[in-house]
């Protein structure tokens, strides 16, 4: 269930200022900037660069403009004032802990470019309008015309055609403008290819009142899978930024996404603990997390996935919800057990077993006879007993 | 009869030297499966448990005439399983392998069109015919032979719903395990015309979840071209919302992805929607009883 509440899209998404770098790499023009993580630093990046600037916090939630983290600064002074307003702050949950300080630039126009993973159609999708700046979502509700969609065949990649077609379509009529944007295009598709991306977006695509077309925005997003072959991509991941217990989470191997109530959930799987998750709310509780074992789950995943979900205060029953294949339902109990031994558990803990090895299991945690083990041996009976348990 | 997998079925398994690729493909043997090969390159004259093993799939269709291949093999290998197996003239080629970037499944997809290569995954569990055939890692004692057609994009939920029907007393014709990849090799509307057109399936269970839109051009599909009933469940109705992918991801799908608008556009359509894995097996029982 990570990004964009969907397990199936696992990716990456990078900062502003990482997206600007893979763009300067890939040859799509960037304004000069700076990584301050504090106004001194932010006064010396000021200083390096040549006012005025823009301090602009480095969040992985949009909004941040008119939640007042974008601030210009006509001076050193002004930057570091500017930087130590905006570092701390909050937005939206997030807070600023980077602020990226940019060359100020004039802007006579805005446009919008992006790539997109377009799984529908199973092809990669460029998405061009005039009208950038704003949310594209009201562009493409407002103005549907004024949005020129692409797609492109991925084996046979992007061609000049695609980029002449973009901006002529979208209205572009300045030669030099039309030349510049259709050579972003084309390398906005290679770096899009290049870096296993889910979506590459330029928003806005600003031209300057010298005819300067430059990348004013970046929302960069890379696909977890390829991560492999991106070393210099995976780095980029911001631990700071994210949730610690998720943190402790990706560190054990355990998939976790915190929610807000009282009943824990384990499962085996994406989709049965999707599921199980589903009907801890069907039956009247509110679920405390969605924590996937994965495919294997031996005793020291369960011990690891238990010490993820308790460290959430909040938790007061847990329901198990394991139907084996490759795991095998012995060693989730044998983890159980350790894990309740080593830490102590005292919260309740219901248990519902099926599949391979399901008998061996559910003996070995009968002969434990422990007062907070709760056995099941249904999933709906199982998140029935857990959100008893947690009232 | 069933779907995809029976007793016609030759099966090589790419990765069978590996130790996943060792336990399932035996796991799979002694279910009746009739597995022919292994591929390993440089491990060619070898043999696991009776199994002879290839450096090449060419080898395997040659020499002991393999249709179906079994991909084992780790993620950064798996596309190139794939091709080889493809280019081998394999006719259905099923990916258990997590794990594989979605750029080259993009390009794959694109590859296979017009091939008459049927590929199933990655990221899936694979597809068993109880009593016939099983390739993969579903645990095949816990479905029985039966008229249920079952699709899913998930694993172990698909156990769990296998499970539950089988408690009511329903068995299955063929669990289609499709994988819960961004893009997979065939989507749910691909295998309902399997199952559509296959005399054992008298009724189908998809199994869909949060994202993407395929359960919505399935229930386009079902309503149009259908003649079976078709039961549904969704799994993910309590995910949060979470960090968006920008402001493209929306626009594009043109569906929100989220399980309520899945399950709309497939009532719309006279669907019946499970609220859970129960349920939706007492649906298809009902649907049974007639």
């Amino acid at each position: 269930m990570p990004s964009g509440g969907d397990r199936l899209a696992r990716a990456l998404d990078l900062h502003e200022y990482q997206g600007k770098e893979l763009f300067r790499r890939h040859g799509i023009p960037v304004s000069d900037g700076l990584l301050a993580t504090s106004p001194a630093e932010a006064r010396a990046a000021a200083e390096s660069i040549g006012c005025p600037v823009v301090v602009k916090a480095q969040v992985l939630i949009g909004g941040r403009g008119k939640a007042g983290g974008i601030k210009r600064a006509g001076s050193t002074d002004e930057a570091e004032a500017r930087a130590s307003e905006i570092l701390g702050m909050d937005i939206r949950g997030h807070t600023v802990t980077k602020v990226w300080i940019e060359r100020a630039s004039d802007i006579a126009r805005e446009y919008y470019l992006s790539l997109t993973f377009d799984r529908s159609a199973k092809k990669p999708l460029f998405m061009f309008t005039t009208q950038g700046g704003v949310d594209i979502e009201e562009v493409a509700a407002t103005s549907p015309a004024a949005l020129v969609k692409l797609h492109v065949d991925p084996l046979e990649g992007c061609h000049p055609w695609h980029a002449r077609r973009l901006v002529y379509q979208g209205g572009v009529s300045d030669a030099s403008e039309q030349k510049q944007i259709a050579a972003i295009a084309v390398k906005l598709y290679d770096a899009f290819v290049c870096s296993d991306a889910m979506l590459c977006e330029i928003n806005p695509l600003i031209v300057t009142p010298e005819g300067e077309v430059r990348a004013l925005d970046s929302k960069f997003t890379v696909d977890d899978n390829a991560l492999f072959r991106h070393a210099d991509v995976a780095e980029m991941r911001d631990v700071a930024g994210s949730d610690p217990l998720e943190v402790l989470a990706r560190e054990k191997g355990v998939t976790y996404v915190k929610l807000d109530g009282e009943v824990g959930v384990l499962g085996n799987g994406a989709g049965l603990t999707m599921s199980s998750v589903d009907v801890v709310t069907f039956v009247g509780g509110r679920p405390a997390n969605f924590c996937d074992l994965g495919g294997g789950g031996d005793a020291q995943g369960v011990v690891d996935a238990l010490e993820v979900i308790t460290r959430d205060a909040q938790v007061r029953s847990i329901f198990f919800n394991i139907f084996g294949g490759i795991t095998r339902c012995d060693e989730v109990a044998r983890g159980i057990l350790q894990a309740v031994g080593q830490m102590g558990l005292e919260q309740q803990i219901v248990v519902r077993l099926d599949g391979t090895n399901a008998e061996e299991g559910r003996r070995i945690l009968g002969e434990a006879a422990l007062p907070n083990l709760h056995a099941e041996t249904t999933m709906l009976d199982g998140a029935r007993r857990a959100v008893e348990l947690a009232a | 009869m069933a779907v995809l997998v029976d007793t016609e079925t030759r099966l090589v398994v790419q990765g069978l030297t590996g130790s996943e690729g060792r336990f399932h493909g035996l796991r799979n043997r002694s279910h009746g499966t009739n597995v022919v090969a292994g591929v390993t390159p440089g491990k060619g004259g070898q043999d696991v448990e009776g199994i002879p093993v290839f450096d090449t799939v060419a080898a395997a269709v040659s020499e002991v005439g393999a249709n179906t291949a079994m991909v084992f093999v780790p993620a950064p290998f798996a596309t190139d399983a794939m091709y080889e197996a493809i280019d081998a003239g394999i006719e259905t080629v099923i990916c258990i392998t997590e794990g594989v970037p979605a750029h080259e499944m993009l390009r794959i997809h694109a590859f296979i069109q017009g091939h008459g290569v049927r590929l199933i995954g990655p990221n899936c569990p694979g597809v068993l015919s109880p009593g016939k055939a099983n390739v993969g890692i579903i645990p095949a004692e816990i479905f029985r032979e039966g008229s249920v057609g079952l699709v899913s994009r998930s694993g172990t939920l698909t156990y769990q719903i296998g499970h539950e029907l089988t408690q009511l007393g329903l068995g299955n014709s063929t669990i289609v395990g499709i994988g819960g990849d961004p893009i997979v090799g065939s989507s749910f509307l691909e295998i309902l015309a399997l199952f559509e057109a296959d005399p054992q399936t008298e009724q189908v269970v998809m199994v869909g979840e949060i994202g993407g839109d395929e359960e919505e051009k399935a229930a386009a599909f079902i309503e149009g071209e259908m003649t079976k009933p078709v039961v549904a469940y969704i799994a993910g109705f309590t995910a949060p919302p979470g960090k968006t992918m920008g402001h493209a991801g929306a626009i594009i799908s043109g569906s929100a992805g989220t399980a309520q608008a899945k399950k709309d556009a497939l009532e719309a359509r006279g669907i019946r929607v499970g609220t859970t894995p129960t349920e939706t097996a007492q649906l298809v029982a009902e649907i049974a009883r007639g």
